[in-house]
């Protein structure tokens, strides 16, 4: 049997008070709750790849794949089924990271970073001149079903949160045994000295190469799920500034632990609702503000102040 | 004894440079080598060729009689042979039992298990007995980059060994070293790679390290061996007396200190 440690069953337990709270919450907030986790899986995808030493500035690429996956499937190929779009989405993004994977893991630090934020520019400029694809208006995507079950309007956006909860609930459990895994452990050695993982017999290189894969399968996830959710995917899936929010989102909850990058995510998506509500102009100056006072007031992102406060009370 | 190691009219120039010039050399499996020569005369250019870090221009490398020429760093040391390094190549932020996790789980396969975590109770028993081994356990739970350079050089060595390599390089395992903590050193690292039955090829400035440790020396000058044999041969070669001791690079702890005062 599947035994939780201490974070798991935290996790699973805010995953039942989300579920159960989705019941208590108005709908604008439970849709907001939908795209912040949804995006959380994103930045999950780019905390993966930091634990290591790589920062992806192209993670709207996958995220980008998973969203038009889910569009397209209904559009050109006829599936309804959210499952197996998702599933589209997935093995879509991963069939392309196993081929970009292989280039990619050739590079390390402002190269990698460069290199990904190019891939996913690409992606955005093919998107762009392509009419069928609704150029850069995008496209809606078609009702979907869930194993033959079709809610109709506020009932599917309930579907799509209570489901989002429980996929990235499961990830977020899959995440936390790979962080404390063996492998996740020799991510961060690769991260502070890759010659000596190399002088211990392991191939960084294959281990950067799993991580991508992975990254852009999670990626994927998030990006269909924000596509059902919303109903609609354009080319701004894969412009460098939503990659760049991803990353603004991992540096807001740090990479030390699974649930940071949720917490980030949730808080981040409340600040910019607010933000916009109160100066719709000036929106971006905000976030900016707070990322510099994340960087300069808390380096290791928000979730140090929890692993703070655990030091403190050892 | 049986050939552990063999280099055939081995080369390696960079551009004009000539690092390595026709070393043939022969190692037994249990023999302790001492590698000594001045500051560019091409031991490290000897043990980066073959640990395949760095490929020949030239010539053979045989480990227990096949060759690893081409062959990658971490196929070498899958096959038995590893190093240490000048500087301690350690992971700093982490804490010595980590950095020892770390060389368990690569020592159990090239591919490292995502199932099980890290700090099982099996590695972390296996890692307590080898900090007790190499006599830093006392440094257990501290960040690798507040160990004093000693305990960095030992850990880095007992790393190397986790893999049960059947040779081992060691790059200037003293360099770094207080003067007061090189002798016991050098006898933890003696010890353990008796212990584990490893044959030894170090480099080394520092004579009284190479006269103590050494069954044999290899004495290296402008890429090539110039004298091959035991400490007391090799030493009182007048060549090497002239080249490599009169350099300055092999002298003794004494005249060190002596000029330090």
């Amino acid at each position: 049997m599947l035994k939780l440690d201490k974070t798991e069953i935290w996790l699973v337990v805010s995953a039942l008070v989300l579920l159960a709270s989705a019941f208590l919450l108005p709908n604008w907030l439970t849709f907001i709750l939908t795209l912040a986790l949804a995006k959380a899986l994103v930045v999950q995808g780019v905390v993966i790849q930091m634990r290591a030493g790589l920062v992806s500035f192209g993670q709207g690429l996958f995220f980008c794949i998973g969203g038009y996956s889910v569009g397209m499937g209904g559009a050109f190929l006829n599936i309804h089924d959210a499952f197996v779009l998702v599933a589209l989405g997935v093995a879509a993004s991963v069939g392309v990271a196993a081929i970009l994977g292989l280039l990619m893991t050739r590079y390390r630090d402002i190269f990698f970073a460069m290199l990904s934020l190019a891939l996913s520019m690409i992606l955005y400029g093919l998107i762009v001149k392509n009419q069928a694809l609704g150029s850069t208006d995008g496209f809606n995507v078609h009702d979907v079903s869930f194993l033959g079950w079709m809610p109709a309007g506020e009932d599917q956006k309930l579907v799509i949160f209570v489901l989002t909860v429980i996929v990235a609930g499961g990830i977020a459990i899959a995440l936390n045994r790979y962080m404390k895994s063996g492998l996740g452990g020799v991510n961060e050695a690769i991260k502070e000295n890759e010659i000596r993982v190399e002088f211990l017999g392991l191939s960084p290189r294959w281990i950067l190469y799993a991580n991508y894969l992975f990254a852009a399968g999670i990626s994927a996830v998030g990006g269909a799920f924000t596509a059902l959710a919303t109903g609609h995917v354009d080319p701004e899936m894969a412009f460098w500034t939503t990659s760049g929010e991803f990353v603004f989102i991992a540096l807001l909850g740090g990479t030390s632990h699974v649930a940071a990058p949720f917490i980030a995510a949730v808080l981040f998506a409340l600040v910019r609702t607010y933000a916009l509500e109160l100066a719709p102009h000036s929106w971006q100056m905000i976030l900016g503000f707070v990322l510099l006072a994340i960087i300069v007031f808390l380096p290791k992102g928000l979730w140090s102040l929890v692993a703070g406060k655990r030091r403190a009370a050892a | 004894m049986s050939t552990i190691l063999e280099t055939r009219g081995l080369n390696r120039s960079f551009g004009a440079v000539t690092a390595a010039r026709e070393l043939n050399v022969k190692i037994e499996s249990g023999e302790v080598v001492g590698v000594i020569g001045s500051n560019g005369a091409g031991k490290t250019t000897f043990i980066n060729m073959v640990t395949g870090y760095l490929p020949p221009s030239s010539g053979e490398i045989l480990f227990e009689g096949k060759s690893i020429v081409g062959k990658s760093t971490r196929e070498i040391i899958r096959n038995g042979m590893t190093r240490s390094f000048q500087v301690a190549q350690l992971f700093p932020e982490m804490t010595v039992l980590d950095n020892l996790l770390i060389a368990l789980v690569a020592a159990e396969g090239p591919r490292p298990s995502f199932l099980g975590g890290l700090r099982s109770r099996s590695r972390i028993a296996r890692a307590d007995e080898i900090l007790e081994e190499f006599a830093v356990q006392q440094y257990r739970n501290a960040i690798v980059s507040a160990v004093p350079q000693g305990a960095r050089k030992l850990i880095d060595i007992a790393m190397a060994l986790i893999g049960k390599p059947r040779m081992l390089l060691l790059d200037e395992p003293t360099s770094g070293v207080s003067v007061e903590e090189k002798f016991p050193l050098m006898d933890t690292v003696m010890l353990a790679v008796r212990r584990h039955k490893v044959t030894v090829l170090f480099v080394e400035h520092d004579m009284e390290i190479v006269e103590r440790y050494v069954s044999r020396v290899l004495a290296f000058y402008s890429g090539e061996i110039i004298s091959d044999g035991v400490p007391a041969k090799v030493f009182g070669d007048a060549k090497v007396q002239e080249l490599v001791i009169g350099h300055g690079h092999g002298r003794k702890t004494e005249d060190k200190e002596r000029s330090a005062a």
